[in-house]
């Protein structure tokens, strides 16, 4: 048991619990509060698995932006409780059986194919260190880098657009 | 140092309460949410063996995925907000006009 | 080498009569009927003079050429060009063509002048010479193919000008739809030797390798000695295709009724020139025939029966036509049976003054025809013109149309010295020399063509006028007599041709057909010829120039009885086919349409339709609209797709 192991586990244990209660919870606001410490716990796993940069790019861009955005929408669309009647009576049942399943076969996967003394390695001056990612990104991976910057500009564009459009609906 | 069992499993079992949220919940924004969880369990996965192997790819696609996942964060989110804007509800059933 | 370049010329035989029609086709409508008649007979008479260069090329260099002109299809191993065969039996088959084309479409311009009138629509004077021209170049097609794929495309060609000249007017006859039915039935009965020709043609692919014609002819021998069956069902298929095309027993009966064509059309296509394709691919395929005697045999016994069975009906009919109709028939007949016999020769040369004197006597028939039609505007309106019931001592009103008719009657029975005796004789003589049982069917094909002749020549200008038509007939104009009369002269010559002992065709051919034994003249033969001749236009004259009564009651109905109602009512053979053929054939076809078409394939269709429909509508619950159960779903094709890879 080391430091390492325990740490894992009480961070694993409130992954788990706050990716449940974002399911769970009734009140919208809630569950993106759920989410964020979801993230930000995921965000501590990078940083032992030796990807500081990934780390607090996850709390600054998901924890912080995307949640906040999150949070904006409900609070403008006032949106906090919607009335839950399930209309689909075999939807939940057939959802958790499938669930189930696929959840028994990833541990069927882990346990015939990934051997349990195949540890994560300590953190790494090469893999830590986010110029080696920087110079992945510009080089390697330069044209993906380039089309993922023009997805942005499109969903940039898009989102404007879309409010935009409504309003002038209602102007009319 | 743990076995790389350990966070898979655990992004397994994320990913598994992601698809659950999404089957069960009617709320469109807490679907959103569910969405992100999985990406979240994906790029746990990425990023596990990306150390496993010592390989500095598994973080550049995280990069990309959280990339993808900003922008379709901010297009579905005006699009939640045009919905509300004519239905006045997020319920995604409601949003069920396009069917045979 | 000058003659090569005279040969080149020979694609013009087709090309002009094209160009002629293209012409009628864009402007004939503006510049009228004198217009498109000289247009037209122009391209013929230009064809012919092609013709005529190319004959006299060739006396200097009998061999022959092939003029290839485009390569047509090439497919693996098979090449097909398009490439014209100058050889002196085509070039005597383009000299036919064109000079009695020639002729007949000079008649036709004053001919069509009054029928279109008397039909009733003037603006079919110009399609009536597309057509024409459009059967000139695909008979040209015909005779000068190099290839048989390429024969075969001239031989549709003068097939389909056939339906459509048959159709001319398409919307008269008997309930208005008789001339279409006409048309429809040559055009069958025509396909169906076609097929025969097609398998002959698939045959001689797969045996030969080729349709080149000297490519398998050369081949011939060896194949015969190889595979005879084979050579037999080659022959015999190519009989059929013969027996459809030259009318011969038993696809002979579509020719008497596409007399509803105009009169010219019957002496062009359904006497002069089509009608002796058959007899043309026979003697072009002669080295076939004469490798395999039992087809021989074949061959000449069709043409024999078809002889004396035309010749037979041709007695009892009473259309002007008619009779010339089953007359072509019995005289093409005479020419499959020389052909058979292997005296090709003369089947040719018969071909050839038939193609002179047949044709005179169609024209002059016409000439007949809208004397009476013009009598008719006079007197009574009940009359059928073609009727030789209703006419009689026409003579007198018509001269020059019956010293012509004379000529080309005489002619046809085989009087001396006229060309119908000569080429008639030679028939006969080989058939003396080599099979008595033929000669007998001929020779008395050939008393009673004389004596269908003579009671057609006393019911049609002696006597006296049968009708008030008959009476007020008159002389036809210049443009129409003109061609008449120059037919007389070659009906009257034509046999100078091949003249016993100087036998011109027989070496001009012999280029061509290679050494052919040459026809004796017999004068034994030629004397009962003579006779048999004389003897019927003899009797002819004898029962029907004596008082007849009105209504005209053929005398030789009371002599004959039941065996004249046979010959007149043509042995029922078309009753025959329609009970054994017709019928039961479109009891089937009704049959596949109602029970089976209506009954199993719809129901097929529809049910299969209708289930899709059902699976539709099932289908479409799933498609339910939330999203969630997409997603449901989707989480069931991963479930599924990871267990199938798990267990694999």
């Amino acid at each position: 048991m080391t430091l390492n192991l325990l740490l894992f586990l009480a961070l694993a244990v409130i992954a788990i619990a706050s990716a449940a209660g974002l399911i769970m919870s009734r009140n919208t606001v809630y569950s993106a509060l759920f989410l964020i410490i979801n993230f930000l716990t995921v965000a501590v796993f990078y940083l032992v698995m030796g990807a500081p940069f990934i780390a607090l790019a996850q709390i600054t861009v998901y924890a912080g932006a995307i949640m906040v955005l999150f949070l904006f929408v409900i609070m403008m669309l006032g949106a906090e409780k919607p009335n839950e009647i399930e209309r689909m009576k075999w939807q939940r049942p057939l959802a958790i059986v499938l669930s189930g399943a696929i959840l028994l076969e990833g541990v069927y996967a882990l346990i015939t194919r990934v051997a349990v003394n195949v540890t994560t390695s300590p953190a790494t001056e090469a893999l830590s260190d986010p110029k080696t990612l920087g110079i992945s990104l510009y080089t390697k991976y330069s044209l993906p880098f380039e089309i993922t910057s023009v997805i942005l500009l499109v969903a940039a564009i898009g989102a404007v657009i879309l409010t935009n459009k409504s309003r002038k609906e209602a102007g009319k | 140092m743990i076995p790389i069992a350990y966070p898979l499993s655990l992004a397994a079992i994320l990913f598994i309460i992601g698809i659950i949220g999404f089957l069960l919940r009617k709320n469109a924004i807490v679907i959103f949410m569910c969405l992100e969880l999985m990406f979240n369990a994906a790029n746990l996965v990425f990023i596990t063996f990306s150390n496993y192997y010592q390989l500095i790819d598994g973080q550049v696609f995280v990069v990309f995925v959280m990339t993808v996942a900003a922008a379709e964060v901010a297009v579905g989110l005006a699009l939640m907000v045009a919905i509300f804007r004519t239905k006045h509800s997020i319920d995604i059933d409601q949003m069920n006009s396009l069917k045979g | 080498m000058e003659s090569g370049l005279t040969f080149n010329l020979v694609p013009w035989v087709v090309f002009l009569p094209l160009i002629g029609l293209s012409i009628n086709l864009l402007f004939g409508r503006k510049f009228g009927e004198s217009f498109s008649g000289t247009v037209a007979s122009l391209a013929t008479g230009l064809a012919f003079v092609v013709s005529v260069i190319l004959a006299v090329a060739l006396a200097n260099h009998p061999e022959g050429v092939t003029v290839p002109l485009a390569d047509w299809i090439t497919i693996g191993s098979l090449t097909v060009r398009w490439a014209f065969r100058v050889d002196t039996l085509s070039v005597v088959m383009m000299l036919v063509v064109s000079g009695v084309g020639t002729l007949i479409h000079i008649y036709s311009i004053g001919y069509m002048h009054n029928d279109v009138r008397h039909n009733g629509d003037e603006g079919r004077y110009t399609r009536f010479f597309v057509f024409l021209n459009l059967f000139i170049a695909a008979m040209m097609i015909l005779v000068s193919a190099d290839n048989f794929l390429m024969m075969f495309v001239g031989w549709e060609g003068v097939g389909l000008c056939s339906y459509l000249l048959i159709g001319f007017w398409f919307e008269k006859g008997k309930n208005g739809t008789g001339n279409s039915e006409a048309a429809k039935k040559a055009f069958i009965a025509n396909r169906i030797g076609d097929f025969g020709l097609l398998i002959a043609m698939f045959l001689i692919f797969v045996n030969f390798g080729s349709f080149e014609f000297d490519a398998v002819f050369s081949q011939a021998a060896a194949i015969t000695a190889d595979k005879p069956g084979v050579m037999l069902a080659i022959t015999l298929f190519m009989l059929l295709g013969v027996t459809g095309k030259s009318a011969q027993l038993p696809l002979y009966v579509w020719l008497p009724d596409a007399m509803a064509g105009p009169t010219p059309v019957s002496a062009l296509i359904h006497a002069a020139t089509m009608v002796t394709a058959g007899v043309y691919l026979m003697t072009r395929s002669a080295a076939f025939y004469m490798l395999v005697p039992n087809a021989q045999s074949v061959v000449m016994w069709v043409g024999a029966a078809t002889a004396l069975f035309a010749a037979t009906i041709a007695v009892a009919q009473y259309d002007i036509k008619k009779v010339l109709a089953y007359s072509t028939i019995s005289q093409l007949g005479f020419m499959v049976a020389a052909v058979g016999m292997g005296a090709t020769v003369a089947g040719m040369f018969h071909l050839i003054t038939h193609a002179f004197f047949k044709g005179l006597l169609f024209l002059a028939a016409g000439s007949v025809i809208q004397g009476v039609e013009r009598g008719m505007h006079h007197g009574d309106h009940g009359t059928d013109p073609q009727d030789m019931r209703q006419m009689g001592g026409i003579r007198k009103q018509m001269p020059v149309t019956f010293w012509v008719y004379l000529i080309g009657a005489l002619a046809l029975s085989g009087i001396a010295p006229l060309a119908g005796f000569f080429s008639k004789d030679e028939i006969l003589a080989a058939a003396w020399t080599s099979q008595p049982g033929i000669f007998i069917v001929l020779a008395l094909a050939a008393f009673m063509t004389a004596f269908y002749m003579g009671r057609q020549l006393v019911m049609v200008f002696f006597g006296d006028a049968r009708s008030e038509a008959a009476k007020g007939a008159t002389e036809s104009k210049l443009v129409v007599t003109l061609p008449l009369m120059i037919l007389a002269g070659l009906s009257v010559l034509g046999g100078l041709l091949n003249l016993p002992g100087l036998h011109t065709l027989e070496h001009w051919l012999e280029h061509t057909l290679g050494k052919v034994e040459p026809a004796h003249f017999v004068w034994l033969v030629a004397g009962i010829s003579l006779v048999l001749a004389l003897l019927g236009l003899g009797l002819g004259w004898m029962i029907y120039s004596r008082k007849n009564e009105k209504p005209f009651v053929d005398p030789l109905k009371k002599a004959l009885g039941p065996l004249f109602t046979g010959m007149e009512n043509k042995w029922w053979v078309d009753e025959l086919y329609a009970a054994v053929i017709l019928n039961p054939y479109k009891a089937f076809a009704h049959f596949m349409a109602e029970p089976v078409d209506l009954g199993v394939i719809d129901r097929i269709g529809g049910g299969l339709a209708a289930g899709t429909r059902a699976m539709a509508e099932g289908l479409r619950k799933l498609e339910n609209g939330y999203i969630r159960t997409y997603g449901l779903l989707m989480l069931l094709g991963l479930t599924a797709i990871l267990t199938w890879l798990f267990l694999h």
